[in-house]
């Protein structure tokens, strides 16, 4: 039986009602904002928007990547998708504590290994034991350079291998360090684009460093519009 | 609102009523389960003009201040189609923020005060000075002048041009309306104009004027140019043109809002896209749809100005 994780990494929900409802209600301010400003739209390229369990893995330049996938994925889909992000960020203030473990329902890990208080990989898979389907930034951090990619960490790998049911879905967020570069303030409205490729798997006796090569490659080959 | 107003908006729901009705009869001859392209494109053609006359004709009833926001919404959303493809690096973020946040809502307040001394150099002058020196002030000499350049010129044809079109508010014309129902005549004659040109144009199959940008043909242009002159002239009652001033404004108007589709034909092939977004269902983006009345909207709002103005 996996034990519960520490407080830190999984605020449990609020059981307040109303506090549960003001979460949604400032999800679904969240989906509009990202509507509205951006006209972000998904293009479902290699699979179709079904509810089955994946982990969407996207690149990451800017802070408004994981809105974004989450703003564009049908409701159904969203409402059991949960991000993988860093608990040193989301937990850094009660705001936002709010939006991470309440709107976006994040599964927050500690990235700093001296502040670790338990595995933050036995916390994403437990996540997914419980039926959700994630949101990845496999680079771990944000990319300011001009490569389209960072090296993959083996979060990505360790997820294929422990859990071979879920589909590991590239998704390719264009368009975003131009809307918000890091330091600016004011977004940009310009036109983003998340696109859906077809899932990857970790095939048999497959070495990490050569899968963690591969899925990178299917997530970059997303980048030319078709 | 006058009767005229009532006339043509009974006139224009009358038409697309008839559009609908030729739409479910070309469907009700498919046979079941199979869908023939051309006739779903048709209807959602149709059900897209529905839902901009409404539009339209909401923004009319509310006055000046409806028909100013309702452009400025939608050169919001023109302007970011453009921006998303231009050139652009780091330094210009505080300039294309302004450009988006500050010009274009200046722009539409000075149409919506009626002030024609400032909304007509506004962009030109101010802008187009102001916004190359902000880019200039952070530095970065990489392709300057596309980046400041390609701002502009989104700007020029999706803020100036859309803003010509509620412009046509404050020409002080003769008669109950003013400038108001122009707005009903330009978008009319111009969006009738493409279609002819679309229809015809796809039938005579012959030369096109710029095979390397798009299939259109003389025979398509000179249909469409024919139209709309039909148009301008049948909707004359709208304007202070008479019926020959009509039919020439509306045969210009759609002349350079064809040479305007040319133009946006030639950036999309550049940049590699399309359609300039996906906002409207199966017909792209606004500027797909409206490119070309962004363009002639200028030219018509100085005609008008020139030739009729009191």
């Amino acid at each position: 039986m996996p034990k519960r994780a520490a407080p830190l990494h999984t605020p449990p929900m609020p059981g307040n009602p109303l506090r549960r409802l003001a979460a949604r209600t400032v999800g679904h301010g969240v989906v509009l904002a990202c509507k509205a400003v951006t006209a972000v739209r998904a293009d479902w390229r290699g699979i179709p928007p079904e509810p089955r369990q994946r982990v969407y893995y996207a690149n990451h330049t800017s802070n408004a990547d994981m809105p974004m996938i989450w703003s564009v994925l049908p409701p159904e889909l969203r409402d059991r998708t949960r991000p993988v992000a860093a608990a040193d960020y989301w937990l850094q203030t009660p705001a936002r504590a709010f939006f991470g473990a309440e709107v976006f329902r994040g599964v927050l890990i500690e990235r700093r290994p001296d502040a670790r208080t338990d595995n933050p990989m036995e916390t994403i898979l437990q996540a997914l034991d419980e039926g959700a389907s994630l949101i990845l930034f496999p680079e771990g951090k944000r990319n300011i350079g001009t490569e389209p990619l960072l090296p993959f960490r083996a979060g990505l790998y360790n997820i294929g291998v422990e859990r071979p049911g879920v589909e590991l879905v590239p998704t390719w967020i264009a368009n975003l360090n131009a809307i918000m570069p890091k330091g600016e303030v004011i977004p940009l409205p310009l036109i983003a684009t998340v696109t859906f490729g077809a899932p990857v798997r970790v095939e048999p006796g497959e070495e990490k460093d050569a899968f963690l090569a591969r899925a990178a490659q299917s997530l970059a080959n997303l980048r030319d519009p078709t | 609102m006058t009767a005229d107003f009532a006339l043509l908006a009974l006139a224009v729901a009358g038409l697309l009523l008839a559009l609908t009705l030729t739409a479910e009869a070309l469907r009700a001859r498919v046979p079941p389960g199979r869908r023939v392209p051309g006739v779903e494109a048709f209807a959602v053609r149709v059900r897209n003009w529905w839902a901009m006359a409404i539009l339209l004709a909401l923004a009319l009833l509310l006055g000046r201040a409806g028909v100013v926001l309702l452009f400025a919404l939608t050169a919001f959303a023109a302007l970011r189609e453009v921006a998303t493809y231009t050139a652009k690096a780091r330094e210009d973020h505080t300039a294309l923020a302004l450009a988006f946040f500050a010009v274009l809502p200046l722009q539409f307040l000075f149409v919506g005060l009626g002030w024609p001394g400032v909304f007509t150099i506004f962009i030109p002058v101010y802008v187009f000075l102001g916004l190359s020196v902000l880019s200039a002030l952070r530095g970065s000499p990489a392709r300057f002048l596309a980046r400041v350049a390609e701002t502009q010129w989104a700007l020029m044809i999706c803020v100036y041009g859309a803003s010509h079109i509620p412009a046509l508010m404050t020409l002080d014309l003769p008669g109950p309306d003013g400038g108001t129902l122009l707005i009903a005549f330009l978008i009319l004659a111009v969006q009738g104009g493409e279609v002819a040109e679309g229809i015809v144009g796809r039938r005579h199959r012959s030369r096109p004027i710029a095979p390397a940008l798009s299939p259109r043909n003389w025979h398509g242009a000179g249909a469409g140019v024919a139209a709309a002159a039909l148009i301008g002239a049948l909707l004359s009652w709208l304007t202070p043109f008479g019926i020959v001033g009509a039919a020439l404004m509306a045969a210009v108007a759609l002349a350079v809002g064809l040479a305007g589709t040319l133009v946006l034909a030639a950036v999309k092939r550049e940049r590699g896209v399309r359609d300039w977004s996906h906002l409207i269902p199966g017909q792209g983006g606004i500027l797909d749809q409206l490119g070309g009345v962004f363009f002639t909207a200028p030219v018509f709002y100085h005609l008008a100005h020139l030739g009729w103005s009191a």
